[in-house]
């Protein structure tokens, strides 16, 4: 079994983080219920012909793409994997209103498809025109994870040596209407910086493509090395302390040796809890940052609390907006994240300087 | 005539998102395929749609398109002849 490394990461999120040369050195400070993204020269990136048919969540991931793959040195890689919780949500709004307001006729091919969960792994792979194994994974906000395992799993088995693998959400107007009326978004604006303050139910949403290149060769400018990443649907609060107890043991690892504790906590007073009882309780001696007040919720936040962590580990700097505690650890050797979305589909990530 | 030329541009730019294009930009007898305004086969599908739906004409041979969509003035004049609506 080999060991994984991840060899380049891009970020598109609402905070201007497509520059790599940058770590989140200036923060935005949204006020909204959902967080916009900022956005690079997409006409740089991609040939306007190719362009106007896509949405944004495929741009972005296109971008991203093409920053990872840059960054990594390497001309073309064997995979692409995709973890995406609502797929290219755009389009399909688009379809489906097209469908209900011409009373099932005239329906034109464009939105069809570019409309399905897959198109953004097919458009990245026609853009970087990779052949290769190509898999999307939509398993709600355990999407990204999945995508993660599937990689971690091909390349320690050396099936294959490079692999992109990357998370995307867009939001889509209807949906979000939706998500709005079943309370899971918050009633009134918040500023970023105030979320966690904000004591209400509902998140705050947002979009965005975290892209990287991980592969089972290190380089010198690796950022770190992916140890383990594990999925629950359900965990029980109660068993929550105890998982990752035995996460790390199986591992050799106690609480203590873990450096910096990423928590995908989102300001909603509902389920904020799970975050809660770890913040407060065995990582309370731990160095805890949060990242979702910067990049809004979405299925694949994680995707940025994972480029979050391995900008950390690469530059040994936590930037003082994710910043939970006033504790300082010495070094970031060791990094766990953990996430869930409304108590479901938690997920372990353990990450370590290589 | 010159009304339904300006109105087929608009929703060429529009439908199709050429977004760098504008109505100045595209002449009445420019190709709209290949070297011309640079539309594709899917582009094809969603102007016998439009035909269809904006003016009520149905292609039954699609080979037909490859004249009818050779230009602006080509499309507009068949439009004028086989209007429904």
């Amino acid at each position: 079994m080999k060991q994984v490394y991840i060899n380049s990461v891009a970020s598109i999120s609402a905070q201007k983080t497509f520059d790599n040369a940058e770590f989140l050195n200036d923060f935005i400070d949204h006020e909204a219920v959902v967080f916009p993204v900022v956005n690079p020269d997409y006409k740089a990136f991609i040939p306007p012909a190719a362009a106007r048919r896509m949405a944004k969540g495929i741009k972005m991931s296109i971008v991203a793409s093409k920053i990872a793959l840059q960054e990594s040195g390497l001309d073309q890689v064997d995979a692409i994997i995709t973890g995406t919780g609502m797929g290219c949500l755009r389009d399909s709004e688009k379809f489906l209103s097209a469908l209900i307001d011409n009373d099932e006729q005239y329906l034109t091919p464009t939105a069809f498809i570019q409309s399905t969960h897959n198109t953004v792994g097919g458009q990245v792979a026609l853009e970087l025109q990779c052949k290769g194994y190509n898999f999307t994974y939509v398993h709600a906000s355990n999407s990204f994870e999945s995508a993660l395992l599937d990689t971690k799993l091909l390349l320690s088995n050396e099936e294959e040596n490079n692999i992109l693998v990357g998370g995307v959400d867009e939001i889509g107007e209807h949906t979000f209407k939706l998500q709005e009326l079943v309370g899971h978004v918050k009633k009134e604006p918040v500023k970023a910086s105030e979320l966690f303050e904000s004591n209400t139910s509902g998140a705050v949403y947002g979009e965005g493509a975290n892209f990287f290149v991980l592969s089972n060769e290190k380089q010198n400018n690796s950022y770190a090395e992916l140890v383990r990443v594990k999925m629950f649907n359900t965990l029980p609060k109660d068993q929550l302390t105890e998982t990752i107890e035995t996460f790390l043991a199986s591992h050799n690892l106690k609480i203590s040796d873990i450096d910096l504790v990423i928590l995908g906590a989102n300001g909603d007073a509902d389920y904020d809890d799970y975050y809660d009882i770890l913040s407060q309780g065995v990582f309370k001696e731990t160095q805890q940052a949060y990242y979702k007040h910067i990049s809004g919720e979405f299925n694949t936040a994680s995707s940025f609390g994972f480029w979050l962590a391995a900008k950390t580990i690469q530059s040994q700097i936590l930037p003082a907006v994710v910043k939970r505690n006033d504790l300082k650890s010495t070094g970031f050797k060791t990094v766990l994240l953990y996430n869930q979305y409304r108590n479901e589909n938690h997920s372990f990530t353990l990450l370590k300087q290589c | 005539m010159d009304a339904l030329k300006q109105e087929l541009k608009e929703f060429i730019i529009e439908q199709l998102n050429l977004e760098d294009v504008n109505v100045e930009d595209i002449a009445n007898d420019d190709p709209l395929f290949g070297d011309g305004l640079g539309l594709d086969s899917i582009d094809a599908l969603e102007l016998i749609v439009m035909l269809d739906k904006n003016y009520g004409i149905k292609l039954t041979d699609p080979k037909q398109g490859r004249a009818i969509f050779e230009s602006i003035d080509t499309m507009a004049a068949y439009i004028t002849e086989h209007r429904a609506n």
